[in-house]
């Protein structure tokens, strides 16, 4: 009908009233999708917003009360121990869950024996819930009887309270967590190391380079945009992750275990205050959206995806 | 388009199918109800709804359990708050003040023609549910914490099986000659346990009322955390692991702490009451339940859940609402769950059916929780209870872990407390 | 990548992965022989279904099977149709606005719903639709992550096949259902593996906004269960946790290189 080019739509440039159809039927086609991100993504988000600034009284009227609620917040011990350990957590699990999985996507990529078994055991976790694997770590945290302190008993060491004690507790969960996630983040690599051509590897040997060599200034580099996702991807996880806390320590012991999400539920529904609840979750999504930046802005732009 | 035609008559099916059918009956009443005890409570509440509604056709009760006290709570608030409240729930006797500045419960005084029901129940388990003149709930799962004993324990350790520690001073004593240690010298057995998760707020106010020190106010807006005698009782606490040794360091849970004492691995525990037929069903040794000890005074909260009616039910829901609660609470009934559970028979005429005497002869342990009422205070029942147990359970934790010294712990959680507080004077 | 592999990095290889394996391996353990061999790996320990028997009857896992299922098909069938419609959109119609809608898609990627529960909660009461399995489903019917996914696959669909559909008259719909849709079928599968996994493991979420058996899916149901209070029977907890994760894993085994091809292809970007 009319001229023709590669990466022409379905309908051409054309006489207005088409351009005009053509709009009408695209937003048609985005409109149920669009009313439900509206409804449950964008509109919440402002909702929070607002909501922080009011404060709901007993007898159900809400009351603008402007920063009130940001100055309670900032004078709320639980609430920067809770941001804290997010940065632990964050700190704790993200780079050696990404280590870890680079190593297993490696040798899963190997030419060695038993490398389906490999790749089951490695990426099982992933497919399980975690509150399935909060219930398996939970019995081996647990004192006395739990498996690790059995193994601490054949050693003839004392039982010790993993998941009681503030010192161990967050430790335990970033272990467990890390085996929950490497797995997941192997695919990754696995994806990009099987897209990596041969011939640089073997361009690589021709030139007398050992290993360790071709790792550190051509696999690794070359793997960087894949870091660079997974990297982003743990640190969204790392807000998200917070169904173990409901069943292994509930936060505690004193709030040494409490993730900001889990302090939002907490606030939310268990104590019922959704103002504050909302105060927090502002500084959740602010989190969030400098990640979103981070990675939309900057990342982004630097790094050519093929 | 016929493809997606029969997509969308799957999808309509499939919502239909998940948002379910609701049964026809005359009045349809939904209860949440929290279990936090050892043992199958959740058959025996339902088999007990189930003879409910045979004697009683035209009313449906849906039992629903919703976790601990805490969880239920939640469950029931945000159930209210999403617009589909229950009719009924049981609830933690101090949830009264929260649930009535939530307006969600009505007073049962309107709804009860005979007020001298109410007179019927023992007053310390009444004392809580009764704010401002008016009864709001009706005690159902009610307790006591009570001291359980290992007798083979102490036979072992040289003490007299049959008697259980009266004091503090005599608690940890005999707490130390009943630790011991296997060869390489870890700890097997301890003497003593105090759980410090789910309801430290509970056990701290025992030590504090036996200490001679009450935790808060009548009207429910004040807390006194820094008291000495409170700061005295955490101390206490914290030495029995620390300074005595008698107990673990770090966080003792409350739910493994049953079974930790039906192992042997602690000669002697402190529990609600409500673990005592679990305990009884599960120990392979003699053991006794005594009162808590001592100090200045003997004393534990009482503690457990009520029945109370949502606001949100129909006239005619909350008479079937009533109905029911009388129905769970007559003196059979209670004697019934009281064998059954071990949680205290919640009227005095519960105590005198022939069931409960004969059983109460062949076990004398079930009576100890009633007879310990004579010391009981009202537990801890403040506004926006959930959060001051939470600064209170921090503390103890806190505490208890060594991060911080029980003063300064309890200093911190009072800072809180009034802070939330405030808006209650 | 194929040379011949150094014996001890083959070693330490499998040290690792039966490292990695080896929680699983006890949960098995523990729920398929009785309660006394729960911390004892002798090898004469009777096998026993038996902890399956009684979890199954001390909680109604036979509906939050049912719950989940439903629940789980749902979302997929909604996110399919509604990423579909909307990705066809953004990759073949040029209009206003698209790149800033497109814009406000991708931020579900960061934000995502389970961020968002206070709000989502309020609008879910609005709706009177609390503790229902739909409510569940709300807040996931529109995937930024699928309609990412397939806009990036339509995009790749030859203009010929396009132009021979048009030139026998086929409307925008008809091109859709009948080019675009089976050319993407590899994706779809990628996805569906992930949307299923992901929701079949949902946890928070439907934590806050079930409260009876009839809505709540086996993620909350196996937290119910295991609540500590009522006293810890491993062998049993371990049980309701193996059944509640059987279907994936099952799944898993059975379809390995689906699933991990699914990832993959899901993470290529």
């Amino acid at each position: 009908m009319t001229d023709r080019s590669a990466t022409k739509p379905v309908v051409v440039r054309a006489p207005r009233s088409h351009a005009w159809w053509n709009a009408v039927n695209a937003w048609l086609l985005l409109l149920p999708a669009a009313v439900l991100l509206v409804a449950f993504t964008h509109y919440p988000i402002l909702a929070t917003v607002r909501h922080s600034l009011f404060v709901a009284r007993r007898n159900g009227a809400e009351v603008f009360v402007g920063l009130d609620n940001y100055r309670a917040m900032a004078a709320d011990p639980i609430f920067w121990k809770a941001l804290v350990n997010n940065f632990w957590f964050a700190l704790g699990t993200i780079p050696t869950s990404i280590a870890l999985a680079l190593l297993m996507a490696i040798w899963v990529n190997r030419n060695m024996r038993g490398r389906g078994f490999l790749r089951l055991a490695f990426f099982t976790p992933t497919v399980l819930p975690m509150i399935a694997v909060a219930n398996i770590w939970l019995f081996f945290y647990t004192p006395d009887y739990g498996l690790l302190d059995q193994l601490r008993g054949l050693f003839g060491l004392a039982g010790w309270n993993w998941l009681g004690s503030p010192s161990t507790a967050m430790g335990c969960l970033i272990v467990m967590v890390i085996w929950k996630e490497a797995g997941f983040f192997m695919i990754f690599y696995l994806a990009a190391l099987q897209q990596l051509s041969p011939d640089l590897e073997e361009a690589a040997a021709v030139e007398g380079a050992g290993r360790w060599y071709t790792f550190r200034r051509i696999t690794f580099p070359l793997l960087m945009p894949t870091t660079l996702f997974v990297a982003i991807n743990a640190v969204i996880n790392s807000f998200k992750l917070v169904d173990h806390l409901v069943i292994m320590t509930k936060g505690g012991p004193n709030n040494a275990s409490t993730l900001l999400l889990y302090y939002i539920y907490e606030v939310a529904f268990t104590f019922q205050d959704s103002a504050y609840a909302a105060t927090l979750t502002v500084v959740l999504l602010v989190l969030l959206s400098t990640v979103a930046l981070l990675k939309f802005g900057y990342l982004d732009r630097r790094i050519h995806y093929q | 388009m016929r493809f997606i035609g029969r997509t969308m008559a799957a999808a309509v099916a499939l919502a239909a199918l998940s948002l379910g059918a609701q049964p026809a009956a005359a009045v349809d009443l939904t209860m949440y109800y929290p279990v936090a005890v050892g043992g199958p409570v959740t058959k025996i509440v339902d088999d007990m709804v189930a003879r409910f509604e045979k004697e009683n056709p035209d009313i449906k009760i849906t039992a629903v359990y919703a976790g601990n006290y805490t969880d239920t709570m939640t469950k029931a608030m945000t159930a209210m708050k999403g617009g589909q409240p229950p009719q009924l729930s049981v609830l933690l006797s101090t949830d009264v003040f929260t649930l009535m500045d939530e307006n969600a419960i009505v007073p049962m005084d309107d709804l009860v023609a005979d007020k001298a029901w109410f007179k019927e129940f023992y007053p310390a388990f009444m004392a809580n549910g009764q704010v401002g003149g008016k009864t709001w709930s009706i005690p159902f799962q009610r307790s006591t914490i009570v001291m359980y004993w290992n007798k083979d324990a102490f036979k072992e350790a040289g003490l007299d099986p049959e008697k259980a520690p009266a004091n503090w001073d005599e608690m940890a004593a005999m707490a130390k000659k009943l630790v011991k240690k296997d060869a390489s010298g870890n700890t097997v057995r301890w003497g003593v346990e105090i759980p410090t998760t789910g309801y430290a707020y509970w056990m701290l106010q025992a030590l504090a009322i036996e200490n001679g020190q009450k935790l808060m106010n009548e009207a429910g807006n004040e807390v006194y955390l820094t008291a000495p005698k409170t700061v005295g009782a955490l101390g206490y606490w914290v030495d029995l692991s620390r300074k005595e040794k008698v107990m673990p360091t770090g966080s003792i849970d409350w739910a493994t702490l049953r079974t930790d004492f039906v192992e042997g691995k602690t000669a002697m525990m402190w529990h609600t009451t409500g673990n005592l037929t679990a305990v009884k069903n599960s120990a392979k040794f003699n053991f006794g339940v005594a009162m808590l000890p001592a100090r200045e005074r003997r004393g534990s909260p009482t503690g457990g859940g009520s029945f109370y009616i949502f606001k949100s039910a129909t006239p005619e829901q909350q008479k079937a609402a009533v109905k029911f609660i009388h129905w769970m609470t007559t003196p059979e009934r209670a004697a019934e769950w009281s064998i059954e559970t071990g949680y205290a028979a919640v009227s005095p005429a519960a105590y005198k059916t022939k069931a409960m005497e004969d059983y109460a002869r062949g076990f004398p342990a079930a009576t100890v929780a009633r007879d310990q009422l004579e010391y009981a205070v009202p537990e801890l029942s403040v506004h926006e209870n959930g959060r001051i147990y939470k600064f209170l359970g921090d503390a103890v934790q806190a505490a208890v872990t060594g991060a911080q010294s029980p003063k300064d712990a309890l200093a911190a959680a009072q800072q809180q407390a009034d802070r939330v507080l405030r808006a209650y004077k | 990548m194929n040379g011949r592999t150094h014996p001890l990095e083959a070693i330490a290889a499998w040290l690792l992965a039966l490292v990695w394996i080896a929680p699983l391996a006890y949960a098995f353990w523990s729920a398929l022989h009785p309660a006394a061999y729960a911390t004892s790996f002798s090898l004469s320990a009777p096998w026993t279904l038996e902890n399956f028997v009684r979890a199954w009857n001390q909680a109604p896992f036979g509906r939050y099977y049912i719950n989940t299922v439903v629940l789980v098909v749902l979302i997929l069938i909604g996110q399919l149709i509604l990423s579909t419609l909307a990705a066809y959109a953004f990759s073949r119609f040029k209009f206003k606005g698209s790149g800033a809608a497109f814009a406000l898609v991708l931020l579900q990627l960061m934000i995502m719903p389970d961020v968002l529960i206070v709000e989502n909660y309020r609008m879910i009461g609005k709706l009177g639709l609390l503790d229902t399995i739909p409510a569940i489903a709300l807040p996931y019917l529109a995937s930024a992550f699928a309609i990412f996914l397939l806009r990036q696959t339509f995009k790749s669909v030859p203009q010929e096949l396009v132009d021979a559909a048009r030139v026998e008259g086929a409307g925008p719909l008809q091109i859709l259902r009948k080019v675009y849709v089976p050319l993407a079928r590899p994706t779809y599968i990628a996805f569906a593996l992930v949307s299923v996994s992901y929701h079949w493991n949902n946890f928070l979420w439907p934590l806050i906004v079930t409260n009876s058996v009839e809505s709540r899916p086996l993620t909350v149901g196996l937290a119910v269960f295991g609540a500590p209070e009522t006293g810890v029977d491993w062998s049993i907890i371990t049980a309701a946790t193996v059944m509640t994760m059987a279907p994936l894993l099952i799944a898993f085994l059975l379809f390995q290189r689906q699933f991990v091809q699914s990832f993959m292809r899901a993470g290529i970007r």
